[in-house]
């Protein structure tokens, strides 16, 4: 186990210093002048020192002295939101984030796991279709539709919540509502298909020769190993909805991370692409290695295989 | 051999079609699908032309259904189009036509965008497909056929590339090949612009296609068919070419048709965000951008957020539709266990 675990740490690390240095080179070859704020040419020599001032003029230095104050937290300036450091903008914007996305994560486990559940034990009944349906529907809707569809109806035409912004409770569940429904349609079709693979197995044929209440058999025997898949997939799930969200944002106006990983990448804000990018992979790894050692709990034959 | 014999041995691919066939949800979406197909490319000579016709005549925007007396081209000349009298007939009914979904905010046929924006989409999400297919399946072959060391590195890559924010990868990747790109394509912006697009897209979308075929290859290496072929002297190419790709065709064309509406959802997304396909040429993702922002300010112009959207929705549904009917058909297995 202690092995186990000490693998995927090293490994973890090894991963995020090659994330860093990819996102390093993409940065550097990217063409863009960040320092310029306006349409008008600055002279050569302003844009020389302001290389200089940030060691920018020196792409090892810049490499090192980056990746130093990263370590401590550090991320330096924006250079397209003067007055603002990373660090600062990235304090401030995935606290809102981290909220919408876990929720959207808790909301969706909660719908999707019960929803597989239900659509496996009765398969093939109307129930079961019109889920599977359902299911390919909220696959297939982009969240900007879904998004404002809810804003007519729960904003405008039925006005019982806000139309966007960010404060008060009242702004969380439109924009939680719309972020979760593509992570239920996945989770209700991973645990569907996980539930019918249990189903079929033979320490389910023995419960419920066994006597088994059927409810038990089917929500704490099936479901405790058809959850595993799930399980997976929740990790990159959190990551991807902690800061994969901009379309969600954009459309209820939360000042989340979502911005900012676009308009980073579009300003050729150096200092704010790479603090989004490690603070999205340190998120997506710690979250994989905390599944892994809940997995690794949960299933002790996943260790036996190292 | 008796008839009721012959008849149980159908061709593979002949039961694959029957076992599509057998699924209703996707008969229905292919219908919907070629039919949508069909009336963007029939409509291919008027949407060209009065994609980007513009009519100031403010009447149009009240609502679906009414026909400005007077179109402006996109530079403001005056077209003085009305329905006229010695036009062709077809003509005259598509000039009809053009009012059905109503006007945008520069007075533009909602219709005329709708379809070329359908089929754009379409292309950019096939051809970003494509490349996935190709790069994928290239990559996770590859790296089961040499395994040991080099397999290691390819598939540690892949990890990699898995832990680097997905939206921002085909932002960077959009940005670093635009100029290099666009003087390579001197005067063709548009298609220098689609281009940058598929790859942008593509070039993210292959990582779980190299996993999936890369796992495929290594147990079909372990296969006494393939050991026996091997044991016969064949080269890597000739397995690859006679015994691999043959037995993995099945799950790439599976994860193709998957990954269609998801390369078409990626360009709507982008579009949406503004970094996608540039006015004026029009995109579903765009189309609902601008629909989305107008009924925000005025909500009366309900049909610019609609229309552009239903025919997003519908598309994806149709080709989800047909993804999970062709993954039931090539897989009987998966659709024993399960329905989708």
């Amino acid at each position: 186990m202690i092995r186990h675990l000490a693998r995927r740490l090293s490994w973890a690390i090894v991963t995020l210093i090659a994330v860093y240095v990819i996102t390093f080179f993409m940065v550097v070859m990217i063409p863009g002048k960040p320092f310029q704020q306006s349409d008008r040419n600055m002279p050569i020599e302003v844009e020389r020192a302001l290389r200089a001032q940030y060691s920018m003029d020196n792409n090892w230095l810049y490499f090192w002295e980056f990746l130093g104050g990263a370590v401590r937290l550090d991320f330096g300036p924006s250079f397209t939101y003067n007055d603002w450091t990373c660090t600062q903008i990235v304090a401030q914007a995935l606290p809102i984030s981290a909220t919408i996305g876990i929720l959207a994560i808790l909301v969706a486990v909660l719908i999707g796991v019960p929803l597989g559940v239900i659509s496996a034990s009765r398969r093939n009944s109307w129930v079961d279709v019109s889920i599977v349906s359902g299911v390919l529907i909220g696959i297939s809707l982009p969240t900007f539709v879904s998004g404002a569809a809810l804003m007519a109806l729960f904003a405008v035409a039925w006005p019982i919540l806000p139309i966007g912004g960010w404060g008060t409770l009242w702004h969380l569940p439109l924009p939680v509502i719309t972020l979760s429904l593509p992570f239920i349609a996945y989770i209700c079709r991973l645990t569907r298909m996980a539930m019918l693979d249990a189903l079929s197995s033979d320490y389910i044929r023995t419960a419920i020769a066994k006597g088994v209440e059927p409810r038990d058999v089917l929500w704490t025997h099936a479901l405790k190993v058809a959850f595993l898949p799930v399980l997976s997939y929740v990790g990159p799930a959190t990551a991807q909805a902690v800061t994969g969200s901009f379309v969600v944002e954009k459309v209820f106006g939360v000042p989340g991370m979502g911005q900012h990983f676009v308009n980073a990448a579009l300003n050729a804000d150096a200092g704010l692409i790479m603090s989004t990018v490690l603070v999205f992979s340190v998120l997506l790894i710690s979250l994989n290695f905390a599944i892994d050692i809940l997995y690794a709990w949960l299933d002790p034959r996943i260790t036996m295989a190292y | 051999m008796t008839n009721g014999a012959a008849d149980s041995l159908v061709s593979g691919r002949k039961s694959c079609w029957l076992r599509f066939c057998a699924n209703r949800f996707a008969v229905v979406g292919l219908v919907v699908f070629a039919t949508v197909l069909l009336i963007a490319l029939a409509s291919l000579p008027w949407t060209t032309r009065w994609y980007n016709v513009q009519s100031l005549d403010s009447a149009v925007r009240a609502a679906p259904m009414t026909l400005p007396a007077v179109a402006f081209d996109a530079y403001g000349k005056a077209l003085n189009h009305g329905v006229r009298s010695d036009w062709p007939r077809l003509d005259r009914f598509a000039w009809r036509a053009t009012s059905w979904m109503g006007h945008d905010d520069l007075g533009r046929s909602l219709l005329c965008r709708i379809l070329p924006a359908t089929l754009l989409s379409l292309i950019i999400g096939g051809c970003a497909a494509f490349v996935a297919v190709v790069v994928g399946s290239t990559w996770g072959a590859t790296a089961a056929l040499m395994g040991g060391r080099v397999d290691a590195m390819m598939m540690r890559m892949v990890d990699v590339l898995y832990s680097l924010p997905y939206i921002l990868m085909v932002i960077l990747m959009k940005v670093a090949i635009t100029r290099p790109l666009t003087s390579l394509l001197d005067g063709h912006a548009m298609l220098a612009q689609l281009i940058i697009l598929v790859v942008a897209i593509g070039g993210v979308s292959w990582l779980t296609l190299a996993r999936v075929v890369r796992g495929q290859v290594l147990s079909l290496r372990t296969q006494p068919f393939v050991e026996a072929a091997r044991a016969n002297g064949a080269g890597v190419f000739y397995l690859l070419r006679r015994h691999i790709l043959p037995n993995v065709a099945g799950p790439i064309v599976i994860y193709a048709t998957l990954v269609i509406p998801q390369a078409i959802l990626q360009e709507s997304f982008l579009s949406f965000l503004g970094i996608g396909v540039q006015q004026p040429i029009p995109s579903l993702g765009r189309l609902a951008a601008d629909g989305v922002e107008s009924v925000n300010a005025f909500v009366g112009f309900w049909w610019l957020i609609a229309f552009p959207c239903g025919a997003l929705v519908v598309t994806l549904i149709a080709l989800n539709f047909i993804g999970d009917g062709v993954r039931d058909a090539i897989d009987p297995k998966s659709s024993q266990a399960t329905l989708i």
